[in-house]
């Protein structure tokens, strides 16, 4: 039994790998392209995080990493020439909120207001965890059954 | 004890339901634009069609206004003629009307223009949309009006008519805003980051912008 279950997990991991391998490698190194590992400057780096947490303005939820949107390409052209130039990255953040508004970072700051967005689903997730234990709890504590007469 | 459960409930379930009617009350489409109220971005972008450059910092005292278009976009029809006729009926007031082709090419421009049967006012190209981004540009048609301090008074997202042009900038010409003291220089004004915004990646501010 343990030694088919370790096949399947095998098999899953032989599956998964490739798609999730290239994201790794992403991350770690460098960026695989066409069999070349392309190392990945400080500028590429900083752009791809920033241009991942600012919206898209003309797409639905998507972020201009991944958007294919023509405005999208020119507006990650500016945060690298922008990072280029020498300002930070949240300079280069603080430049987009300036003129679109906080709706362009895909998550909100965690801050005033916007708390509820962090800290609604916790809690309704432990309210609701919470509310299961004890309710099923109740559900499955022995009853009290009254003696009968034995007939 | 059962009004007790009652009461959670009520206490859990009625600021659910306020925050949910809060948010039905909202245009999801509508986003405020922190621009309005603040120095216009500088800009100096090319006359289509001719040898000039126009620069917002030579149009200081003069009402602008400023509206971004593209030959793909079909709302731009809809306001074509309004903005051409505003164009005409406050040119001789200083009112200076330029259009801003976005992401579009000047023969796609040019093309539009004389289907439309002309345009009143000169258009400039923003290459790399540039310009649009320091505008806060979500998209095709959007307006700015300029005041003659070059602050942002509005920003008119979708098609402008004759009469809400009318209704921005007649204000604007018989009653101009006092002379501002420019302080930092236009580029502190235009192309910057306000200290606002930098407190809010900061995390300190409560909020980005009024």
């Amino acid at each position: 039994m343990t030694g088919r279950m370790a096949r399947v997990l095998a098999v899953i991991a032989a599956v998964l790998a490739p798609a999730f391998g290239p994201a790794a490698a992403h991350a770690e190194a460098g960026i695989q392209a066409r069999g070349r590992v392309v190392e990945e400057t400080l500028i590429d780096r900083q752009t791809r995080e920033i241009s991942s947490q600012l919206r898209c303005v003309v797409c639905q939820g998507l972020s201009l990493q991944d958007s294919p949107s023509q405005l999208a390409q020119e507006m990650r052209a500016i945060v690298r020439e922008k990072l280029e130039e020498g300002m930070t990255p949240a300079e280069v953040k603080a430049y987009f909120l300036d003129r679109y508004g906080e709706w362009v970072l895909l998550a909100p700051e965690p801050k005033g207001f916007n708390l509820l967005v962090y800290v609604m689903p916790v809690l309704m997730l432990v309210g609701g965890a919470g509310f299961v234990f004890f309710k099923a709890r109740s559900w499955t504590k022995p009853q009290d059954v009254p003696e009968t007469a034995d007939v | 004890m059962n009004w007790k459960r009652s009461a959670v409930g009520v206490g859990i379930s009625v600021p659910i339901l306020a925050l949910l009617a809060f948010g039905m009350t909202k245009n999801p489409n509508v986003i405020p634009s922190p621009l309005p109220g603040r120095p216009a971005p500088e800009f100096a972008l090319p006359v289509m069609d001719e040898p000039d450059t126009v620069r917002l910092a030579d149009l200081r005292g003069n009402v602008v206004v400023l509206n971004f278009w593209a030959s793909w976009c079909l709302e731009c029809r809809h306001e074509h003629s309004d903005l051409s006729m505003a164009a005409r009926l406050f040119e001789p007031q200083g009112v200076r009307f330029y259009g801003v082709l976005y992401n579009d090419t000047p023969t796609n421009g040019r093309t539009w223009i004389r289907e439309m049967g002309g345009q009143y006012y000169p258009s400039l190209v923003d290459e790399g949309s540039r310009t649009a981004v320091s505008y806060g540009l979500y998209g095709v048609p959007e307006t700015f009006i300029i005041d003659q301090n070059g602050t942002v008074v509005h920003k008119q997202i979708g098609p402008i008519t004759l009469s809400r042009l009318s209704a921005l900038i007649q204000p604007l010409l018989d009653e101009p805003p006092a002379p501002a003291v420019p302080v930092g220089g236009d580029e502190a004004a235009g192309t910057g980051v306000t200290d606002d915004a930098m407190e809010a990646v900061a995390g300190d501010a409560a909020e980005v912008t009024s």
